[in-house]
């Protein structure tokens, strides 16, 4: 249960139950879905992007398990007022974090509320609940919207 | 299918469970140190000794191609193949072993009956009739179907028990009815669907039908001609035997009527330039070097059933699913999908907001393996509004000690979210 007890911590759990930043974005200027078709999680992403291409603002809408709420929950607090650049080095820092890797950005960035998450590398079949959403985000921010699959 | 009604707790069960146990060594294993409670066998089922020694026995000493050689490697393994189908035959009482075609699986025969039987038999106009409550191997087949035919697709819903809508499947059978195409045993909800009366209903309105039988075989007696079905299909890996293996039963006269699907070696006579002869039934369907193992281990399987007695097997998961329902009934937070008054071994719950995924997590490192997921049935997950269920599947090596063990285990997940 101690095992577990790192991938469930309270403060993934309070994001499944509170998630942030939740609900569709009337003035969204950028929306991307993604969908894992092997277990039916489903996110939407919403940005909208200010003229100096930044995030002024996100939300997220979908059902999944805990780990793949909190993680779209904590995504949209970590994107929020980030160049799209930088948002997008989170999203490469946060997948390799989440495989027990290290990317190009681990050592820049601030990933310390990430961490949170990284008890998922533990859990093979968990792992694409915990990225869905950020790849969504990649999707959103980059291809102005293109759906994402986790199987491809 | 008859499943004979049980009491549920305090029962005997018709089987020496402690002895089929003994029989299938994958069960007795730790999983993140616990003693392993194997609640998936609707995903796919656990092999016992005898499927596993009748393939070793096959790849260490018999293994050669069938049909083509006169050495005595290749006698043995066309000898041991054909016995199978045989036994096959026998096991759901298909007329002959012509009628007997071995596929990949369920799906490939599914697929099999849309593109031969389907696309030389269907008109734009024509209809199909399947259920709400199929497998997408039951569907998507269908679908390209009508894509290539223009036929349509019509759906028989389920009312919210899980209970197929008979009076709706009455409406909807027309007179364009060609195909109807349902499953035996619902794998999302457990429901056994009363497939002999839809057969005699189909075959009222002129329809053929398919029967998807791919969690009704390994549960309880199956017999093609009493059912009078036209098509019957299943896999090998749910039955106990081996993945990359199953069978299509198909009555003779409809197969022998239909064209080849696939065209390779074994499924013609001759073949000239100008024109080519197919084969006999059942080879006519069986093109290419076939999965010869695995028939081979299909043949075990079955063997091992029909020891152990499909109606015993059936009336021990009977009690197993009364036991779990009751327990499940008894717990506020928790949901059964699927309560039909016949069912299989087969309870899809869920539990007051804890996603099944995580249920499916927590369970496991209890070391209780179930399905979580749409399990390849995302309409039903639709008529329910939810994106997945958990799933414990019964075989006749489970006890009710297993499920009591599950429902230890939900307590754990109980307390990992609500603290
Ligand atoms: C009812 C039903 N039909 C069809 C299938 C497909 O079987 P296979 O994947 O072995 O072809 C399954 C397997 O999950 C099933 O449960």
């Amino acid at each position: 249960m101690t095992e577990l007890r790192d991938l469930y911590q309270a403060v993934i759990l309070d994001h499944n139950n509170n998630p942030r930043n939740y609900g569709k974005l009337t003035l969204a200027n950028r929306h991307a879905e993604g969908v894992n078709p092997l277990c039916g999680d489903q996110v939407n992403v919403f940005f909208r992007l200010g003229d100096d291409v930044s995030v002024k603002e996100v939300g997220f809408e979908g059902r999944g398990c805990a780990i793949c709420m909190a993680s779209a929950s904590i995504m949209t607090e970590t994107v929020k007022h980030l160049s799209v650049v930088q948002a997008d080095q989170y999203v490469t820092a946060f997948c390799s974090l989440a495989v027990g890797e290290n990317s190009d950005f681990t050592g820049r960035l601030d990933l310390s509320t990430l961490n949170i998450l990284a008890g998922v590398k533990a859990y093979p079949a968990r792992i694409k609940c915990a990225t869905l959403a950020w790849h969504t985000a990649r999707s959103a921010l980059s291809k102005g919207g293109a759906s994402v699959t986790t199987e491809t | 299918m008859n499943i004979p009604r049980a009491s549920t707790q305090g029962a005997l069960s018709p089987l020496d469970v402690e002895a089929v146990r003994r029989d299938f060594p994958a069960l007795h294993q730790q999983v993140n140190d616990r003693p392993l409670v194997y609640l998936d066998s609707g995903a796919s089922s656990q092999k016992p000794e005898q499927v596993i020694e009748a393939l070793n026995n096959y790849e260490r000493h018999d293994h050669s191609n069938v049909h083509r050689g006169v050495h005595t490697l290749s006698q043995r393994a066309t000898e041991a193949y054909e016995a199978s189908r045989t036994k096959v035959q026998q096991f759901i009482n298909a007329r002959s072993v012509k009628e007997v075609v071995f596929t990949r699986g369920t799906t490939e025969a599914i697929n099999l009956v849309a593109q031969s039987y389907g696309r030389a038999k269907l008109q734009s106009d024509d209809e199909i009739l399947i259920t709400e409550m199929e497998h997408h191997a039951n569907i998507v087949p269908w679908q390209l179907l009508c894509e290539q035919t223009g036929a349509k697709l019509k759906v028989v819903p389920f009312d919210d028990t899980g209970v197929l809508e008979m009076s709706r499947l009455k409406d909807q059978l027309t007179e364009k009815t060609r195909i109807v195409a349902v499953t035996h045993v619902s794998n999302a909800l457990g429901t056994v669907n009363p497939v002999g009366q839809i057969i005699q209903l189909a075959h009222d309105a002129g329809a053929v039908v398919l029967v998807d039988g791919a969690q009704a075989i390994p549960h309880g007696p199956v017999d093609v001609t009493a059912l009078e079905c036209d098509f019957y299909a299943f896999s090998g890996h749910k039955v106990y035997g081996p993945t990359g293996i199953g069978v299509l039963y198909g009555r003779e006269s409809l197969l022998e009527d239909m064209p080849p699907w696939q065209g390779g070696g074994d499924m013609i006579k001759t073949v000239s330039f100008d024109e080519t002869t197919y084969n006999d039934l059942p080879y006519k369907f069986e093109a290419g070097t076939p999965h010869i193992a695995g028939a081979i281990g299909l043949g075990a399987a079955v063997d091992y059933v029909t020891a152990l007695g499909s109606d015993c097997i059936a009336a021990h998961e009977h009690q197993l699913i009364n036991y779990a329902t009751e327990r499940a009934n008894a717990e506020k937070d928790m949901h059964i999908f699927g309560q039909a008054p016949v069912k299989a071994g087969i309870l899809s719950f869920a539990l007051d907001g804890i996603h099944p995924h995580d249920i499916g997590t927590i369970l496991d490192q209890e070391g209780v393996a179930i399905r979580t997921g749409h399990h390849c049935a995302m309409p039903v997950m639709t008529h329910y509004g939810v994106s997945a269920t958990a799933r414990a599947s019964f075989g006749p090596y489970n006890t009710i000690d297993d499920i009591d063990v599950l429902f230890r285990a939900m307590d754990k997940v109980r307390e990992m979210f609500r603290q």
